[in-house]
């Protein structure tokens, strides 16, 4: 079997005991992607030499030792492209690590290459990037996911181990339910931001896309803490988020929230959530009614605040100092509009007009200090709930991977693949997708695991005892 | 009466002021003017895509003492926001500023008369020590500084990220004297706090001016006029006297005042349209996600008090009473406090400490104009005041040794020595002298014994004059009187 098939755990395991050596997992991945790529198009920058001369040279005694990471194209590695996908950074080299990058670079890992995304993390289906769209790997007639769409194809593709992304509203999880892998958005505040190209800095958080559970804890462990460049990180320090490797979900109060089995959605998806469910009943664990009232409000509220977030955060792109800068501007101001309407997509554009809107005067008190208020009481939903229950559980996505094209022209309807994973981030808790299930076409299903604030160790130790029990993360995409 | 006294003019000011500390507002590089350009640069103060800011804390107690120095409250928690506009020295084209929730509000600048202009010192609107009231005090970043070339500009990031505070005063200024007094005690202040330099020609502080004009006894105010490009505090005041003129004269011709920002040409001496008004500007101010609320009522507060110095007009009261020297000197110290903590040592051991400071603020300072590195060692002053007030050496000789002092620093009593003042006390040479005087006025001696003591002072005069002014005028005193009522 190749290695490319294998979990980090597993590797690690064998690379300890020099069985084999990073080298070997580098090559069988490069196989991997020499047959699959040209059909998922996963990443946007790939270099080979640089990927074996780091295998080369790494050290199987750290903890992600010689295991090669591919890292979504909008966190900034040094010496590496870092596109966002977008026209606009065209040529950009990043001149410094992300904290993340740091971290898994401490540990020993390896970086395998760029992964693509929706432009600067604004999609739901990897379809909005400047360079070229990513294939679904179980089906290339069909959207990843996104925005971390070339991270999620490119680990349910088997042509990586375990990539980083970033999830805004759902960026990790929907593609992760849609490619059939593991994909965790921490708690915000429990891994730093610094490095990534910040979207919406309030929503955004790094955070892994693996095969399996176990491997989605081992990153996060190596990722999480404290950072002194970024304000907003927690301070309690990374634990072990799997302490109890078999543990059981007996006694676990499961919540079941009422609003997210919504009519209209798909009934596969539904019936593979509930099962799921019933596994959890079965083995020990207490469904509990729950309800998030506000849960309608929350696609509203996160475009208001998301996008007036992104309208400052992407003002920087302007043609001064990096990155794409227009040809023979008359003046400054013909610098940036042209500079800007050249680099970014319409779905960019799109939003940093409705960002600036909800924030100017006159607006700003309807729209954006609303969306505000509504964000606290989502928050509040989340509390209430836990009050009664351990975690959540809910679909990640309505329904699975659908058709490349089908919703280019609908962003509303695009806007609904996170009906179910932006309450998260708007409360800021930790969610975790993964495998519950295959549609009859065979497309893969996703369940979230919603915990509490820094509850990382609850979602992970019953998504575990989950997987432990199923085989769907072990399942192979058609060749 | 003339026509222009039946208008008032209504003036605020918006000062920035670079807060003096090691590193950037919300980075590691080294906070430091003058160097060559682009060299404390890092992703945080360039923009560039993923880099966070973090607050710096030496920069935030700094202003909460501002506003502690400045009288002002201090919010227990306040909160960053983002200003949004596009310009090429703005890295990230939107500042991190204050907005709902500076860090200080309220309080005020007492104007110190002699912070005036010198020729109007003087007068009753520099005596009254009005106190102007600030709204806020609060805590952004500087940008970068543009440089324009012929046919292209480039842009200078050392200055992007220094802290700056932001002092607004509410419109309670009436001329360009206060204006003017209201800049320099407001400087006193930072500088005594050792919050800034705060030097208008370095860019340290910077200043925007408002102002209206309104007839006398009107409660409205008129069409505030912004003023832009002012570069020193004198700067201030010639523009406002400038534009406080010409807002008059269009008032009584009845034309209307346009909304606008003039810029100020210090060499033209008047001030020229820049932009108009008609739509405001929006700043889509919103709360920065990048950082958390700021608590001040965890410590920070505490610390801050700890560095409250004397302020200005603490000290002021405190030289002119124990120390005697006149208000006018008291002002020259307390904006210079390094020359005042030389003077309050130079003073510390003698008595006559008013002469001290006349030594120190005239002579001294023309020859040694950096009291730090003067080889004068400030104990010398009160040795050589001593040297005066027990009569060792009168005035004249205490100038000899005073220009010598600064010549050749070393003891003024050697120096005595060594100019060959020092007094004869050899009583045997002295009552030679007195025999001679004596003998030399017979009228004088005729007058003391009948009764006219003051007759002995031309007997005196003789022998300090026969010494080359080197008899001890105490002693001679005495054995004069000894010998004449024998």
């Amino acid at each position: 079997m190749s290695l490319a098939h294998e979990s980090i755990a597993s590797l690690r395991r064998r690379l300890a005991a020099k069985e084999i050596h990073s080298r070997d997992i580098v090559q069988d991945l490069l196989q991997q992607i020499d047959a699959r790529e040209k059909t998922i198009h996963a990443y946007t920058h790939l270099d080979r030499e640089a990927a074996l001369a780091a295998a080369e040279k790494s050290d199987p005694s750290l903890p992600l030792g010689g295991i090669p990471i591919a890292i979504k194209d909008n966190l900034n590695v040094l010496g590496d492209p870092c596109t966002c996908a977008s026209k606009i950074l065209e040529g950009y080299k990043a001149p410094y690590d992300a904290t993340a990058i740091a971290r898994l670079r401490q540990a020993g890992a390896v970086f395998l290459g760029r992964t693509n995304m929706d432009e600067f993390a604004m999609g739901s289906s990897t379809e909005n990037s400047a360079l070229g769209i990513t294939r679904n790997p179980w089906d290339s007639t069909r959207i990843p996911g996104g925005s971390s769409g070339g991270s999620a194809a490119a680990v349910g593709g088997r042509i990586a181990l375990a990539a980083l992304g970033s999830d805004t509203g759902g960026s990790i999880r929907q593609p992760a339910a849609l490619c059939g892998c593991v994909g965790l958005k921490p708690t915000y505040g429990r891994i730093s931001r610094y490095g990534l190209v910040a979207f919406a800095s309030s929503l955004d958080q790094i955070g892994p896309l693996t095969r399996t559970v176990e491997d989605s804890a081992l990153l996060l462990s190596a990722l999480a803490g404290h950072d002194p460049r970024d304000n907003t990180t927690d301070l309690r320090k990374p634990e072990s988020f799997l302490a109890k490797p078999d543990g059981s979900v007996k006694g676990l109060r499961v919540g079941i929230p009422k609003e997210y089995f919504i009519p209209g959605m798909d009934t596969e998806t539904e019936a593979a959530v509930r099962q799921s469910a019933e596994w959890f009943k079965k083995n020990g664990a207490t469904l509990v009614d729950v309800s998030l009232p506000h849960t309608p409000s929350a696609i509203a509220v996160y475009y208001i605040l998301a996008t007036a977030e992104a309208s400052a955060n992407l003002a920087r792109f302007d043609g001064v100092r990096y990155g794409r800068r227009a040809t023979d501007p008359r003046d400054v101001l013909d610098l940036y509009h042209r500079t800007r309407s050249e680099g970014f997509g319409p779905e960019v554009k799109r939003r940093i007009i409705l960002g600036t809107f909800v924030l100017s005067a006159g607006y700003t008190d309807a729209y954006y200090r609303q969306a505000q208020k509504v964000r606290g009481l989502i928050r509040q939903d989340f509390e209430n709930a836990f009050a009664s229950c351990d975690l959540l559980l809910t679909p990640t996505s309505p329904e699975p991977a659908f058709k490349l094209g089908d919703r280019t022209q609908d962003p509303l309807k695009m806007y609904l693949a996170d009906v179910f994973t932006i309450s998260v981030n708007l409360a800021g808790n930790p969610a975790v997708s993964l495998p519950c299930g295959f549609t009859k076409s065979n497309l893969p299903i996703g369940l979230q695991l919603i915990g509490p604030r820094f509850g990382e160790e609850k979602i992970l130790q019953a998504g575990h005892s989950y997987e432990q029990a199923h085989d769907w993360h072990q399942r192979l995409p058609p060749a | 009466m003339s026509s222009s006294s039946k208008w008032e003019a209504v003036i605020g000011l918006e000062v920035h002021v670079q807060v003096r500390t090691r590193t950037k507002m919300f980075c590691g590089c080294v906070n430091q003017y003058g160097d060559a350009q682009n060299t404390h640069l890092c992703p945080v103060c360039l923009g560039l895509p993923g880099s966070l800011p973090v607050p710096n804390e030496e920069a935030i107690r700094k202003t909460i003492l501002s506003g502690l120095m400045l009288g002002c409250q201090i919010a227990p928690v306040a909160r960053f926001d983002r200003k949004n506009y596009f310009y090429p020295d703005m890295p990230k084209n939107y500042q991190i500023s204050q907005y709902d929730d500076p860090l200080c509000a309220g309080g005020g600048v007492t104007l110190d008369p002699f912070l005036f202009p010198k020729e109007i010192q003087e007068t009753e609107e520099a005596k009254a020590g009005r106190k102007i009231r600030l709204v806020r005090i609060h805590l952004e970043e500087d940008v970068a500084k543009s440089f324009h070339f012929e046919d292209r500009s480039g842009i200078d990031f050392n200055r992007a990220g220094t802290p700056l505070m932001e002092i607004v005063s509410e419109a309670d200024l009436r001329t360009p004297g206060e204006a003017f007094s209201f800049l320099g005690s407001l400087r006193q202040i930072l500088l005594a706090g050792n919050v800034s330099d705060a030097d208008m020609e370095k860019g340290q502080m910077r200043c925007d001016v408002n102002v209206s004009v309104r007839p006398f006894g009107q409660k409205e105010y008129g069409t505030k006029v912004e003023l832009k490009n002012l570069n020193s505090i004198s700067g201030v005041r010639r523009a406002l006297t400038y534009e406080i003129a010409r807002q008059i004269a269009a008032c009584e011709k009845g034309e209307a005042i346009a909304h606008e920002t003039r810029r100020w040409d210090d060499e033209a001496g008047a001030t020229f349209t820049m932009r108009t008004k008609e739509k405001a500007h929006d700043y889509r101010y919103f709360p920065e996600p990048d950082l958390l609320p700021v608590r001040t009522d965890q410590g920070l507060l505490e610390s801050a008090r700890t560095l409250v110095p004397e302020l200005p007009s603490g000290l002021q009261t405190r030289l002119i009473r124990d120390f005697g020297v006149t208000p006018y000197q008291a002002s020259v110290l307390t904006a210079d406090r390094i020359l005042c903590g030389y003077y309050e040592k130079a003073a510390a051991g003698t008595k006559n400490k008013a002469l001290v400071a006349n030594w120190i603020l005239n002579d001294f300072l023309s020859t040694q104009p950096d009291p730090t590195t003067t080889p004068v060692r400030p104990e010398y002053f009160g040795e050589l005041a001593d040297l005066v007030a027990g009569g060792a050496i009168n005035s004249a000789q205490a100038k000899k040794v005073f220009t010598e002092l600064m010549a050749h620093p070393t003891s003024p009593k050697d120096l005595v020595k060594k100019l060959g003042l020092e007094q004869i006390s050899d009583t045997s040479a002295l009552s030679a002298y007195c025999d001679e005087a004596i003998a030399a006025n017979p009228r004088s001696v005729e007058d003391y014994k009948a009764g006219k003591m003051n007759a002995i002072n031309a007997l005196k005069g003789f022998v300090m004059k026969k010494s080359q002014g080197k008899a001890n005028p105490a002693q001679v005193d005495e054995i004069l009187r000894t010998k004449l009522s024998s």
